[in-house]
């Protein structure tokens, strides 16, 4: 049976994973599901605070909105960010915390990390909402944005989803993945335009090009998928305007390859993970 | 008669030893695609049918490949070669609630529990008065699991998977959960399944427990299939053999005391005062303790003991219980202890050796596993225990 038949005859144990992980999640503790919205806060806090006062990031005026506020920039960028790098890291350590399971009982071993990641689409989902309507709040124009939003959410999931596979099966086999990634996250963090906006990037090629090196910075740059996901999100939301068709393409691109080459890869090892764990 | 419920065919299974296994990168990189490895066939061309219906046992001694065998039945590892039909829904129970998660209450985990085992949410619906119920813990089903006693957690694992209704059921070992009554419960409900026509596949190394239940079995050594066929017979046989080689050394064997006197040999005698290690139920037996005493020890008292092959203590016997006075002793010299009968049934048995004084405080010495001698499959057979009592039957009304 193929991955995907496997996923739709377990349709009921997908549910169950999900709601097993939502549930799981943040039991035992005060605040309960408002620890998913209290994260994403203090993280903003944080960086409004050296980003927005400290060191002030200049961010353009948001075109049509009028928007001008660094928190509301910040977040547009900053939420999507937080869901691709929770999918990825807790996508990729889902079969070792169930090998218990695994080695016990046999059903389709891709649940399992689609479902992890599903709950933190679930997670992503209150975030958004209730980011539209702070940004509404604000006087952002965003109501007729929502099915755009909506339809750059499942691309994030699928992209984020196919990297959480293979990692998944790379870190059955080498345990090493995880703090290797846990690494590079962070540098990807960096060079995505979460914190400051893409115009550093031409800016910093100038300065290079005046001291007369010439790298093609800002196309490189812009070879990061997560780039181009962060500038439809901010493009729909903060600026109330189309984005480019061009980064449209890309992120469908980018979410239909990972996705595809990530559910090759877990085909491939699926049959050895009980064993290797 | 009708297809299979499992059809085994050509099944090899290899594991790869790996020297320095230390799942890393860094070793991958140094070693270079070459890991140095060792190949272990845990199953080698194992081919057999499991017909609709029975009841089979899978024998043989800790790796021999019966419990990789019923994973690559549960399709929880993937055999190198080779096929495994299974006509029917199957299930496995190779542990207990191995799927709950702690933080989520007991109804939670029964209908996530139910869903890995392939249950619908209605069926789950339907069923989850009888699940709860049969596990006894209907208080608890809102409280989180973690808060479960060791019993409550496996009877509630125990339950949601039974209550699977699979048409063929794997078990490895988990029979002997829970407490007696449970038990019993779960016993019934096994008759309740093979009355139903289900077929189930046991793993146990309890003989006893597989000699009752399978009708067919299958006898597994080193990843090879013995044999298989009616269950009595293979059981039989491999309970004979898997005990053949016995050593008489005392040199090695586990035991305690001062010393002043050591037990230097236990024969095992029969009634041609040929030492043996097999004795059919109702021989003679003579056990003779040899002994060296490095100095004069007054009035010491001898005993002999019988463990059956799982450790239960059946029999005990000593030189003041058969108002046997020695003296002193010296040197080297042999008692004996004579049994007219051996009244055990076929199993594996050990005998315990032990000297010590008059008030049994001062233990010169005692040897846990002295001898040990196998009572073969021949004759008179009485369905279960140890000892046999030679029951007859006769109808009186």
């Amino acid at each position: 049976m193929t991955t995907f038949a496997d996923l739709r005859s377990s349709r009921e144990l997908f549910v169950n994973l999900t709601l097993r992980e939502i549930r799981g999640k943040y039991k035992r503790t005060a605040l309960g599901q408002a620890w998913s919205l209290v994260n994403p806060l203090a993280a903003m806090a944080i960086y409004s605070l050296v980003f927005g006062f400290l060191l002030p990031i200049q961010v353009s005026e948001g075109d049509p909105s009028g928007l001008r506020v660094y928190a509301l920039w910040l977040l547009c960028g900053l939420l999507p960010w937080l869901f691709i790098s929770a999918v990825i890291t807790s996508g990729m350590g889902s079969l070792i915390s169930d090998a218990n399971l695994i080695k016990k009982v046999w059903f389709p071993r891709v649940v399992i990390v689609v479902a992890v990641a599903a709950s933190w689409l679930f997670t992503h989902a209150i975030e958004m909402g209730v980011l539209v309507v702070v940004l509404l709040i604000f006087g952002s124009a965003v109501v007729p944005w929502i099915p755009g939003i909506l339809l750059m959410m499942v691309l994030v999931f699928a992209f984020a989803t196919g990297i959480a596979l293979m990692l998944a099966v790379a870190n059955v086999y080498f345990r090493d993945t995880q703090h290797f990634v846990s690494i590079f996250m962070q540098l990807w963090f960096y060079l995505s335009p979460v914190l400051y906006p893409f115009r550093y990037v031409t800016e910093g090629a100038q300065r290079l090009e005046e001291r007369g090196i010439a790298l093609p910075l800002e196309f490189i740059y812009r070879l990061n998928p997560v780039e181009r996901f962060i500038q439809v999100f901010r493009s729909m939301m903060y600026d109330n305007a189309w984005p480019a068709l061009a980064d449209v393409i890309y992120c469908v691109v980018a979410a239909v390859v990972s996705l595809t080459v990530g559910y090759l890869v877990f085909n491939r090892h699926e049959a050895r993970i009980a064993e290797e764990l | 008669m009708s297809t299979p419920a499992v059809r085994v065919t050509d099944i090899s299974k290899r594991f790869r030893l790996y020297h320095e296994r230390n799942q890393s990168l860094k070793a991958a990189v140094m070693r270079g695609r070459r890991a140095s490895y060792e190949d272990f066939w845990a199953l080698r061309d194992v081919s057999f049918d499991i017909p609709q219906g029975s009841t089979f046992g899978l024998v043989g001694v800790n790796g021999s490949g019966k419990s990789t065998l019923l994973k690559c039945i549960a399709r929880i590892l993937v055999p190198e070669s080779g096929k495994i039909d299974v006509t029917g829904k199957l299930a496995a129970l190779l542990e207990l609630g191995s799927g709950f998660h702690p933080e989520l209450s007991g109804r939670e985990n029964v209908y996530l529990n139910g869903s890995i085992l392939g249950l619908t949410r209605r069926d789950i619906a339907r069923k989850f008065d009888d699940i709860v119920g049969f596990a006894g813990v209907e208080e608890f089903i809102d409280q989180p699991v973690k808060n479960y006693s060791s019993g409550m957690y496996v009877r509630l694992g125990f339950s949601v998977a039974i209550n699977v209704d699979p048409d063929v059921l794997l078990v490895d070992e988990v029979l002997a959960v829970g407490d007696t009554a449970f038990q019993e419960r779960s016993m019934d409900k096994f008759l309740e399944f093979r009355r139903a026509g289900k077929t189930v596949v046991v793993v146990s190394h309890g003989m006893s427990t597989l000699r009752t239940m399978c009708d067919q079995a299958a006898w597994l050594e080193k990843g090879r299939l013995v044999e298989v066929g009616s269950a009595k017979s293979i059981i039989e046989r491999y309970v004979d053999t898997s005990h053949d080689h016995h050593d008489t050394d005392l040199s090695g064997v586990a035991r305690h005391g001062s010393g002043e006197a050591r037990v230097t040999a236990v024969r095992l005698l029969d009634g041609d005062d040929r030492s043996t290690d097999r004795f059919t139920t109702g021989e003679p037996m003579r056990i003779a303790v040899d002994f060296h005493a490095g100095q004069r020890i007054e009035k010491p008292v001898f005993g002999v003991a019988i463990e059956a092959g799982d450790g239960t203590y059946l029999w005990a016997n000593n030189t003041i219980d058969a108002s046997l006075t020695v003296d002193a002793i010296e040197g080297d010299g042999s008692v004996e202890c004579v049994i007219p009968r051996v009244m055990l049934q076929p199993g594996t048995y050990t005998v315990i050796a032990s000297i010590v004084d008059t008030t049994a405080q001062h233990v010169y010495d005692f040897v846990r596993a002295a001898a040990r001698f196998d009572v073969p499959h021949i004759g008179r057979r009485e369905s279960g225990g140890y000892v046999s009592l030679e029951g007859t039957w006769l109808q009186t009304s």
